[in-house]
């Protein structure tokens, strides 16, 4: 896993506007990612803004749920107008945590851009949604699901495909 | 805790210790929403809210419509006086009507004990009492001790004193019940005339003496002298009760230099507190305020999200 991060930093510096970066880690995995981004892009730049986005709230099956989800703090300290922000989640598979995601962005200012990094794409998109930077694509059925460890969270780093 | 079973709060006796800190953590959260500059997050999108006031509030009424607006829900204002209630149709009656209209959740407040816990049993919709007679006004408690543990850090251990009008007080009840429960010591202190008798039973110390009451306090809730019901002569006059029981700067030398003090509102600054006092660094009287948004935001997102 550290070699595909090393690399997706690769990329981003590339691609990306190191000066006028800010990264944003949706809650839980995607904040530890966008750690772990931010530490190896550090070492080129000057300090990037790192923000945690809980979507919770902004969640289009909240009337639907069946069980409550709970709800965490959303921390963003910087002023997110004219950045290039940097989107982090571990997996992509519907699209409907992004479209929340960016819905709460929105409402925090207007970026310069915005563009999305995902560890693990499992594809079935349920909208119109596609990473701009991928560390690995796992083709899954849509009754699998896949989880993502990490080493902060679960006291390793690893990538599992459960069969339900 | 996983997640909120309940379908209404009425007050902080029935619940267990876990779910006021399932709510306290929720409110948490929830605080940070009203520091942003679009203070709206869609979470409660499509609900419908009625406020039922069947006694004067100004702060409690604007606090839980702030809450629902902030969360998106559409909040409906009933005001007796201009209902069908004055001309004679009976609460349930009343409550059944509003039913109808398909509203999800009631904010209630009524000078009768007992009445949000009645509408709640035989209507669908969520009940949030915010306060019944003398008996509970939850989300007061809640975000009265939500206040405490932000500044101190923890509940358990603390000594917090109530003072005042404990026998007339909703206020001094929710925070007596939600306090024990997360295992704070409580100690009640007013006017022999003004605490009901044999409250010790539910664990709270009562002493009648201000200097012992403010000894060891890590926090001191002020409750408002309600000035409309002396006229029963439960003390022979305020200037009396206030030698006795006022906070004020020659009081708080009796209590620890980082005692928190506290007040629900509305104050009678120079009765129950001093104006010094109410405005000193250890008066927390508008973080209250603030928080009582965040806990009511938690509290609507709590009974209305996944019902």
């Amino acid at each position: 896993m550290e070699k595909i991060i090393s690399r997706l930093a690769e990329e981003v510096g590339a691609k990306m506007d190191i000066e006028n970066l800010a990264l944003v880690g949706i809650r839980r995995r995607g904040v530890e990612l966008a750690a772990r981004l931010q530490n190896i892009l550090q070492k080129k730049t000057a300090e990037i803004p790192l923000g945690i986005l809980d979507i919770t709230l902004y969640r289009d099956d909240l009337s639907a749920v069946a069980k409550q989800p709970v709800v965490r703090e959303t921390q963003i300290q910087f002023d997110l107008d004219g950045k290039d922000i940097l989107l982090v989640d571990d997996v992509l598979f519907t699209g409907r945590t992004i479209r929340a995601a960016l819905s709460e962005l929105v409402d925090f200012g207007r970026p310069r851009s915005i563009k999305l990094l995902v560890l693990v794409d499992r594809g079935h998109r349920e909208l119109p949604i596609q990473p701009d930077f991928t560390g690995k694509f796992i083709p899954t059925e849509k009754n699998q699901s896949i989880e993502v460890r990490l080493e902060e969270v679960d006291g390793e780093d690893k990538i599992l495909l459960i069969e339900s | 805790m996983s997640g909120w079973k309940r379908k209404d709060l009425l007050g902080l006796e029935e619940l267990s210790a876990e779910e006021i800190e399932f709510i306290l953590t929720t409110t948490a959260s929830f605080k940070e929403v009203s520091t942003r500059e679009i203070k709206k997050v869609p979470a409660l999108r499509g609900k419908t809210i009625g406020s039922l006031f069947f006694e004067p509030s100004t702060r409690t009424r604007t606090s839980f419509e702030l809450a629902a607006k902030r969360l998106s829900a559409d909040i409906v204002n009933f005001s007796p006086s201009a209902s069908s209630l004055v001309k004679g149709e009976t609460v349930l009656d009343t409550g059944e009507n509003l039913e109808a209209m398909k509203m999800d959740c009631f904010i209630v407040r009524h000078s009768c004990a007992g009445v949000v816990d009645f509408l709640a049993k035989r209507l669908k919709a969520s009940f949030i009492n915010a306060g019944d007679g003398s008996h509970e006004h939850p989300t007061q408690g809640l975000l009265d001790i939500f206040t405490i543990k932000e500044k101190k850090g923890r509940i358990k251990g603390l000594k917090v004193t109530i003072l005042g009008d404990i026998r007339h007080s909703r206020v001094a009840r929710s925070n007596m019940w939600g306090l024990l429960k997360l295992g704070a010591r409580v100690t009640l202190c007013g006017p022999p005339t003004l605490i009901p008798p044999g409250i010790e039973s539910t664990g709270a110390r009562v002493t009648y003496n201000l200097k012992e009451a403010l000894k060891d306090a890590d926090a001191v809730n002020v409750l408002r002298i309600q000035l409309e019901r002396q006229k029963e002569n439960y003390f022979p006059s305020p200037r009396e009760y206030s030698r006795r029981y006022q906070i004020n700067a020659e009081t708080l030398r009796w209590a620890k230099p980082d005692v928190l003090i506290m007040h629900p509102g509305p104050m009678n600054r120079g009765l129950e507190i001093s104006s010094e006092a109410a405005e000193c660094r250890n008066s927390v009287i508008l973080t209250q305020v603030e928080n009582g948004v965040a806990v009511r935001m938690a509290v609507l997102y709590l009974l209305l999200v996944g019902k």
